[in-house]
């Protein structure tokens, strides 16, 4: 029997700045419908490996699949349907100033798959309900919220077309610790009634736990460890101890100079 | 002889690199504008921003230029007894010349800077990715608006400064330097030729075209924060001010060098 085909899978994805190098091999699958969390340190490049995979930056070798289909270097027409499958949350929440808060959430049902006005904003109102937002908050402008408000904002974004795959870069970051579990609640609950593939980024172990199925840890370039959420107290793998006991010292060293 | 011509040489390449890179942008730009979807209201709002809300600027800029055209030619004119062609001077020089580059340079100063702020900051806080995200591309969406608003609107803009520009001298020459009004208005008719004003509002709608292009193309690539988009808001200004002024001798040779 052939295993069913990833919905997501990297192969030997490498990208560097300059000198830098951000990713230096990275090979991940995700399964249809599996929740996976990344972890890792600042800096290690998780939020460029969110967009290597959307197709926002162009990898330097290796390659994209999604559903099978060969990604990496998709442009024009095909890279916009592409997208029609993609939700994603960014870490700087990334709102369009010029629109009002429904707008925004309304966007890609408007300007993406040609909704009407009406019952786009009907949607929308409704997506911001369920991120703890009221209507009156659709009439303002995106620079009148709160830095967490905007970041339930863009997840409102993220999930209003309910899209087969959705990326969220730190969706807690930036939340009160009770608005981060309504917010876990949201993305556990896309997944089950939206049968949604998720990929999210986090610092938040409380969160990862909650909803991750599985958990990959990136450093240094690459995935040093994955496996199931339940595995990861007992993962014996140093760098991923050290990260979830928040130790300073370990095989992961922070370039900080203490004099 | 090394070190002089290695940084010359480098300069050069940096020089054809940034062409290139801007005729692709221009290219893309172009035949993303000429198929759908389009945008209609993103268009007609850019329209009001660039044209209408240009007007108290660009008109001041031509009433103050009529005016002292008439003032300055008076002084020099009166030497030859040639007063009576100022109103020609006048009306030709607003038409041809001073009311499209002046409109166009005081427009890239107001909107060229402004497409450039607001195109960068959507780039460096990501907006710029999340329309990709949203299955909706940026030069459709933000860059083609603006360029066919420019194109449009500079024209617009251009005539009624050269209506105000005409106004403006006629204004100085009949209340100050005691011309006969009726003789003035028909002396500027007179000696006005469609090309004039013509080969104006073709010099308007590439100015306008270059000016947003500009905008865009600094927004669109700017880089590192604030930062970046002032250093963006900088050199579309400068660049559109020295494109403004190169293309109009080359499109005063096109017209009117025999
Ligand atoms: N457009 C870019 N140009 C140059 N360098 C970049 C660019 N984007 C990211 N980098 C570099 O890539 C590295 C990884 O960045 P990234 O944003 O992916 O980190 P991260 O893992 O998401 O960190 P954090 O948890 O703090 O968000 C950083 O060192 C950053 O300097
Ligand atoms: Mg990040």
């Amino acid at each position: 029997m052939n295993r069913a085909v990833p919905k997501i899978a990297l192969k030997g994805l490498k990208k560097r700045f300059g000198p830098k190098i951000v990713l230096d091999g990275i090979d991940l699958e995700v399964a249809t419908g599996e929740s996976l969390v990344v972890i890792g340190g600042s800096g290690t490049g998780k939020s460029v490996l969110l967009k290597c995979i959307i197709g926002i930056i162009e990898p330097d070798e290796g390659t994209v699949l999604i559903d099978g289909e060969n990604t990496t270097h998709l442009a024009g027409a095909d890279r916009t349907r592409l997208m029609r499958k993609f939700g994603m949350l960014f870490q700087g929440s990334a709102l369009f100033d010029s629109l009002k808060v429904w707008e925004n959430v309304a966007f890609g049902l408007i300007q993406g798959r040609g909704v009407g006005r009406t019952e786009a904003k009907e949607i929308a109102l409704k997506k911001l309900a369920a991120v703890g937002l009221p209507p009156e908050v659709g009439d303002l402008s995106p620079s009148e919220l709160s830095g967490g408000m905007q970041k339930r904002v863009g997840l409102a974004r993220a999930i209003a077309a309910e899209p087969e795959i959705i990326f969220f870069d730190e969706p807690t970051t930036g939340l009160d610790p009770i608005m981060g579990d309504v917010i876990n609640d949201l993305i556990v609950e896309c997944r089950r009634q939206l049968g949604a593939t998720t990929l999210s980024i986090t610092h938040d172990l409380a969160s990862a736990r909650k909803i991750a199925d599985r958990v990959a840890m990136i450093h240094g370039g690459k995935i040093v460890w994955s496996g199931p959420v339940s595995q990861i107290d007992r993962s014996g793998n140093p760098y991923v101890d050290q990260f979830i006991h928040g130790r300073a010292e370990g095989p992961i060293k922070m370039p900080v100079k203490v004099r | 002889m090394v070190p002089i011509v290695q940084p010359l040489g480098r300069a050069f390449l940096g020089f054809l690199e940034t062409t290139g890179r801007i005729c692709i942008f221009t290219l893309t730009a172009v035949s993303h504008a000429l198929r759908p979807p389009y945008y209609p209201r993103l268009i007609l709002r850019q329209m009001v921003e660039i044209g209408y809300y240009s007007l108290p600027v660009v008109g001041l800029t031509a009433i103050f230029t009529g005016m002292v055209l008439a003032l300055q030619s008076y002084t020099g004119f009166t030497r030859f007894n040639a007063e009576s062609a100022i109103p020609n001077v006048v009306v030709i020089s607003i038409a041809r010349e001073l009311g499209p580059v002046l409109a166009g340079l005081m427009v890239a100063g107001r909107i060229g800077a402004a497409i450039a702020a607001e195109i960068g900051t959507m780039r460096v806080t990501e907006q710029i990715d999340a329309l990709t995200t949203l299955s909706t591309n940026p030069f459709k969406y933000l860059i083609a608006p603006r360029l066919i608003a420019g194109l449009l609107m500079l024209p617009c803009l251009v005539l009624v400064a050269d209506i105000i520009g005409v106004f403006g001298g006629y204004v100085v020459s009949t209340v100050k330097l005691s011309f006969n009004p009726q003789v003035y208005i028909r002396n500027t008719i007179d000696f006005l030729e469609p090309i004039d004003v013509i080969s104006g509002l073709v010099k308007a709608a590439v100015f306008g075209f270059i000016v947003a292009l500009m905008g865009c193309y600094h927004g669109y690539n700017s880089r590192g924060g604030a930062q970046g988009v002032g250093a963006a808001t900088t050199n579309a200004v400068v660049s559109a001010s020295i494109l403004i002024l190169t293309f109009n001798y080359a499109i005063t040779e096109l017209f009117f060098a025999r």
